[in-house]
């Protein structure tokens, strides 16, 4: 199987039904798996703190969501995730492409890049670093786990996960 | 007719469905209104009432109704072609259209210039748009949920504020409060 496959299974697995996406080269095979999953809606948006409003509407409405996007997007949905996803207590898995790491051909993201962990921790956002593919394997466990502390909570992936950019 | 005047008449509809209302004087004029665990208030996050809204209306088949405001939309204007691109016939989004950011004090919007949501609308995919006056949002509001079809509601009145008391409920009590009532609907 491959380590896209794994990653739409474990969404499906823990009842995640609702999937949100911006475009991403890296995780495109799991945007694809999610398009193709009989389970998962995916509605794509256009800006990640949009949503962030889809998938707080989709887990009111009694639907598991999640939301898959770049690290860039920590930039643009800093006060979305503080005002509503943590404010009102709602968990929200953020699968997301940690650009600008090793193997990184564009200098422009190391800059989002350099600041994303901080950024993250300043927002007590617990964060999952997967770096080698075995790393995928707590996936599952991250999903229960996000559910159970309704909080955000973020994956990040990086170029060496993905085999290289 | 300002926005205030426009929720006390639209109320008699929205108490019976439910409600996600846009941030600041919106959500202080609804709960002052009548505070009910079928509004979601929201008390941050400008612009994404009808994100939230759009969210609920694809999960479950309960009639959803966002109140936004045209200064709202303006910050999250790819909504639209959220909301026209799929599809929640369970889903109202009622935009107040008074030309202002009415919360921060009436400084005016481009929707209040050259730019029509109305016409956004339209062109981002929303089959059923309706532009009406303040006098005729009640029934507007009414035939859109009669109808059954997803309906974006654009509801001109003018620009102008009553002061209000910040809502203090706790939003983790208001948010479990709306998802009990939700699923008590759904069961």
């Amino acid at each position: 199987m491959s380590i896209s496959d794994k990653l739409v299974n474990d969404l499906a697995a823990n009842q995640v039904n609702f999937v949100t996406t911006v475009p991403c080269k890296q995780l495109g095979g799991v945007i694809d798996g999610i398009e193709k999953h009989a389970d998962i809606k995916h509605v794509p948006c256009n800006k990640e703190d949009e949503g962030i409003g889809l998938c707080a509407g989709a887990w009111m409405g009694g639907t598991r969501p999640a939301i898959i996007m770049q690290n860039t997007a920590i930039g643009v949905t800093v006060n979305t995730l503080v005002t509503l996803t943590q404010f009102y207590r709602m968990p929200l898995p953020m699968l997301i492409s940690y650009r600008g790491e090793l193997r990184e051909p564009v200098s422009c993201q190391v800059e989002m890049a350099v600041h994303t962990k901080a950024l993250l921790d300043q927002l007590l956002i617990p964060t999952y670093h997967f770096h080698q593919e075995s790393d995928a394997e707590e996936f599952d466990t991250i999903l229960k786990y996000c559910f159970m502390s309704k909080k955000p909570v973020a994956i990040l992936t990086d170029a060496n996960f993905w085999g290289g950019y | 007719m300002i926005r205030s005047e426009l929720l006390k008449n639209l109320y008699p509809i929205l108490e019976k469905h439910f409600v996600v209302c846009n941030i600041g004087l919106p959500s202080q004029e609804l709960h002052q209104l009548g505070d009910r665990e079928n509004f979601f208030y929201m008390l941050g996050t400008m612009g994404l009432s009808s994100s939230i809204g759009f969210g609920l209306a694809l999960n479950q088949p309960q009639t959803i109704i966002s109140i936004d405001g045209d200064g709202s939309v303006l910050t999250n204007l790819g909504t639209l072609s959220t909301i026209g691109n799929n599809d929640a016939d369970n889903y109202i989004l009622f935009i107040v259209d008074n030309g202002s950011y009415g919360s921060t004090g009436d400084q005016p919007t481009y929707a209040g210039g050259r730019t029509s949501l109305t016409e956004v609308a339209k062109a981002c995919g929303c089959e059923n748009v309706v532009e009406c006056q303040d006098t005729e949002g009640p029934a507007t509001l009414q035939a859109a949920i009669d109808s059954k079809k997803k309906t974006v509601i654009v509801c001109k009145c003018e620009s102008g504020n009553i002061k209000l008391p910040v809502i203090d409920t706790d939003p983790v009590v208001i948010r479990h409060r709306f998802m009990a009532a939700l699923d008590a609907a759904n069961s």
